[in-house]
């Protein structure tokens, strides 16, 4: 399919890059033809990042050799970068959010008129950029008003705007809804049509099979593979990520006698109860909107539903990190509403945080502390931390979850997403517990890490714990859940049996399309 | 474990090294711009505060209270506080200090006196604290502004008390303590004769060790320092951070508060109007410097202390506002290089290892 006549967009090869002791790449390459979409994935940790860091001239190689439509750029900044046409569209949006749409895209480059800010020239450009791309949208609106697809549409705007011909996306669906996933897709594929090259980093399979011509895979730092996509399935693309076969589905394992379903018949009381809830946002006003659902001990219930429909807030309303306007929560039976964290805890309730960073984890403590953190009671006495006790138990906990690299006294900044995930859920699968809040447990986790978690939670779910999971990756949803319930502006627009539910189904209840009273 | 404890330790101090060094050659330059050569003024203020005993021994003096007012404020960094207020807290410390110094009779036994002085200038500078800690958690007002229009309120209502009832006559100080003395170290060490300097160093000695094993062995302090790196992280492990605000704030406000016994108690034996003026505000530059670690805290009240010292002992050469220039200089190069040497470090290290 490479025609030697032909100059590659991108070319990098023997890309050695080290951070201390890690090698982020060692032996990466990677060479993307014009007008090829181009996918470029491995496991978190894998040195994806770090080649594109390096090739939009964020960081310099150590060695290795790097060219641009055959023109050698090795070890060039930022700027060189972006003149010659490479936009990098980050995972986490950098916007301004009390700017208008257009004066963000303009930022840097404003269109001035006697020496001011030339406010209709920048609507205009906007405009005008937006019709030749599909990307349309209002550029007179506050970037505070827009959904996250629509600030993403905003981001990839902005380097279109400075002239990117070559565009690398870091992971872009990932907060996107199925219809505005649909819609990027029709972006992208015209921009290839139109002789673009697009560079997208992603970890969903799906998306790589829908969508790319071509695959990289990297692993450990090098470049194991360099696959054509209409040549190769999932299951070749995942094991070249890790190196072994992987199950895809957890529902296969499941099948499989892996973990078999428990009677939810088997204990009288609910693991957990909601009766009604009502939580209020300042600005938003009813963000949970009188949700009332039970989870049953060994059940998952899964909650579907795009983002910021409330599911945020519904569980840190069960967590005791919200207040509630009205209703209960009960964990066994027990009226918990009026508890405060370290209460609920107690009483049995464990949390995996949407947000590890934020929440999950202090990044700036060592493993082995952030190992007890909510639990430091039980490592303690008289007031005192117990070193070794904590020690001890860091060292078997990172054991079993096969946290990377095995260092207790390493700070939790260090290590990768996946690694950090799993710090987490040592933690509060670490002990004793009856209910267990799932947010996000996968997000932004490679393939490895996300079926080592599958299996925890189904483990869990065998043991006869009450699993309530919030995803927004419908396939992880689907596959672990015995009922799904979609989220809808707060409520819960259906609930529904996970054998019986199909991606269409839940996707019409997800935007909106359908609703059904759910009591 | 021992070559990472080296490496923590070249983090801490290289940094501060080159920071200083940075310091000096600015300092260079403003005594060569003085029309005086940079090597004798050096001499001079070396000589005139680790040279000599009695120079020495107002070093450690000075280096007492910015002890004090440091760790105060290290405690609050540590908690994600900035307590802004550690000057109008040892200002209450050293009154309380006095006012009980001189109610107790003059038979009470020294050590017992000299603990409830030590109590009451805690509670009296937690007490000011609470303030700012109470408006923080129950209605979310910011400690930055609370602590610094407190030191305006606390100062001036202590400087009428002051005037109005509690001065000698002809005099702007309280009377004499009855109970309640530190000695000096010149009773021990005759060679610090006629120097400040006083047992309340070994408070601020202990109060470290105090400190250092709480905010890292305890699982108060464990908490503590979860909170103030991540608040958002402690608040969804169960920790209450606003509690631990609460406690951090008063604790801060209690060490800057017993501050206040290295004047009142150790060296002239009573309260006076601004006989700590500026050491809560360089107290910052002394946790900054630090590291917010009690003893780095230490470490870096010496340096500031010697500074302080070596401006009056250069005064013959130079204007001793070039030691507080020197004072600021550091400062700034530590807040500005410190992160950046930091950086360099960690990449030459990485070239090493690679």
């Amino acid at each position: 399919m490479t025609s030697p006549s032909v100059t590659p967009a991108i070319r990098m090869t023997g890309i050695e890059k080290s951070y201390g002791p890690v090698h982020a790449n060692s032996g990466a390459s990677l060479e993307v033809m014009p007008g090829e979409i181009h996918a470029l994935v491995g496991e978190n940790g894998a040195g994806k990042s770090t080649l594109m860091k390096i090739l939009g001239g964020l960081q310099a190689p150590d060695s290795g050799k790097m060219e641009v439509n055959g023109r050698d750029v090795t070890g060039w900044t930022t700027p060189d970068a972006i003149k010659a046409g490479i936009g990098i569209v980050h995972q986490h949006f950098m916007l301004v959010p009390t700017l208008t749409v257009a004066e963000n895209i303009v930022l840097g480059m404003e269109p001035t008129k006697s020496g001011l800010f030339d406010g209709d020239a920048a609507n205009a450009a906007v405009e005008k950029l937006g019709r030749d791309t599909g990307l349309i949208i209002a550029p007179k609106r506050k970037v505070a008003d827009l959904s996250v697809g629509e600030a993403q549409r905003v981001e990839i705007l902005k380097v279109l705007f400075r002239g990117a011909k070559i565009l690398i996306l870091d992971e872009p669906t990932a907060v996107l809804s199925p219809p505005e996933v649909k819609e990027l897709w029709a972006v992208m594929r015209r921009m290839r049509d139109n002789g673009g090259t697009i560079v997208l980093i992603t970890h969903r399979l799906d998306e790589v099979m829908d969508l790319t011509d071509v695959i990289t895979v990297m692993r450990a730092g090098k470049t194991v593979g360099k696959l054509v996509t209409r040549n190769t399935t999932p299951a070749e693309i995942a094991k070249e990520m890790v190196g072994r076969e992987v199950v895809l589905s957890a529902r296969d394992k499941m099948k499989s006698g892996v973990s078999a379903p428990v009677k939810t018949a088997a204990r009288a009381s609910a693991g957990l109860e909601l009766r009604n809830v009502v939580v209020t946002d300042p600005l938003r006003g009813r963000v949970v909107d009188n949700v009332s659902f039970m989870v049953a001990p060994g059940e998952i219930l899964g909650i579907a539903g795009v983002e910021g429909n409330g599911q945020t807030e519904l569980i840190e309303a069960i967590a005791g990190l919200r207040k509630l306007v009205s209703g209960t929560i009960s964990i066994d039976g027990k009226d918990v509403s009026y508890f405060d964290v370290a209460h609920r805890r107690e009483v049995g309730l464990t949390h995996i945080p949407e947000d590890r960073h934020r929440r999950g984890l202090v990044l700036d403590y060592s493993v082995a502390n952030n190992l007890v953190l909510g639990v430091q009671n039980r490592f303690s006495s008289g007031g005192v931390l117990n070193e070794r006790k904590i020690g001890d138990y860091s060292a078997k906990q990172v054991a079993a979850y096969d946290i990377r690299p095995p260092i207790s006294a390493a700070y939790a900044r260090g290590f990768s997403g996946g690694n950090q995930q799993k710090i987490v859920l040592a933690r509060e699968m670490g002990h004793g517990f009856t209910v267990l809040l799932a947010s996000q447990p996968t997000r932004g986790v490679d393939v490895g890490a996300i079926e080592f978690i599958h299996a925890q939670l189904l483990a869990a779910r065998g043991e006869g714990k009450a699993i309530l999971l919030v995803s927004a990756e419908l396939n992880e949803v689907m596959a672990l859940s015995d009922r799904i319930a979609v989220m809808y502006r707060g409520q819960f627009a259906a609930v529904v049996d996970a054998a019986t539910a199909t991606t269409e189904q839940l996707g019409e209840y997800m935007i909106g399309a359908k609703k059904e009273s759910v009591a | 474990m021992s070559a990472q404890f080296r490496a923590q330790l070249e983090e801490a101090i290289i940094p501060t090294v080159i920071a200083l060094l940075i310091a000096i050659i600015c300092g260079d330059l403003l005594i060569i711009s003085y029309g005086q050569a940079p090597g004798p003024v050096y001499r001079m203020l070396l000589e005139g505060t680790w040279g000599n005993w009695y120079g020495f021994g107002q070093v450690l003096y000075k280096a007492t209270t910015l002890a004090f007012t440091g760790m105060a404020i290290a405690v609050g960094l540590r908690a994600g506080l900035f307590n802004i207020g550690a000057e109008s807290q040892i200002a209450a410390g050293g009154l309380a200090a006095a006012m009980v110094g001189i109610w107790l009779p003059a038979a009470t036994p020294g050590i017992i006196a000299i603990l409830v002085c030590i109590i009451a200038a805690g509670v009296m500078g937690g007490g000011v604290a609470a303030i700012p800690a109470v408006l923080k958690t129950k209605f979310g007002a910011h400690e930055v502004i609370v602590t610094i229009m407190l030191n305006f309120i606390v100062l001036a209502f202590i400087n009428w008390l002051i005037t109005a009832h509690l001065h000698q006559p002809e005099s702007v100080h309280t009377a004499t303590i009855h109970a309640g003395f530190l000695p000096r170290l010149q009773e021990f060490f005759p060679a610090f004769h006629g120097a400040a300097a006083n047992l309340s160093i070994l408070v601020a000695i202990l109060v470290a060790i105090a400190l250092w094993y709480f905010l890292f062995k305890s699982r108060s302090g464990y908490e503590l320092r979860a909170a103030g790196l991540q608040p958002e992280a402690a608040e969804y492990s169960g920790i209450s951070v606003h509690n631990v605000w609460m406690k951090a704030m008063i604790l801060s406000g209690a060490i800057a508060g017993i501050g206040g016994i290295n004047f009142v108690l150790g060296y002239e034996h009573y309260y006076e109007d601004g006989f700590a003026t500026g050491a809560g505000f360089l107290g910052i530059a002394v946790a900054l410097v630090g590291r917010n670690n009690p003893f780095g805290v230490l470490v870096a009240a010496l340096l500031f202390a010697t500074l302080s010292q070596g401006g009056l002992a250069i005064h013959a050469f130079v204007p001793k506002q070039i030691a507080d220039v020197l004072q600021a200089i550091v400062i700034i190069a530590i807040s500005a290089a410190v992160p950046e040497v930091r950086r360099l470090l960690l990449a030459s290290r990485k070239r090493v290892t690679a």
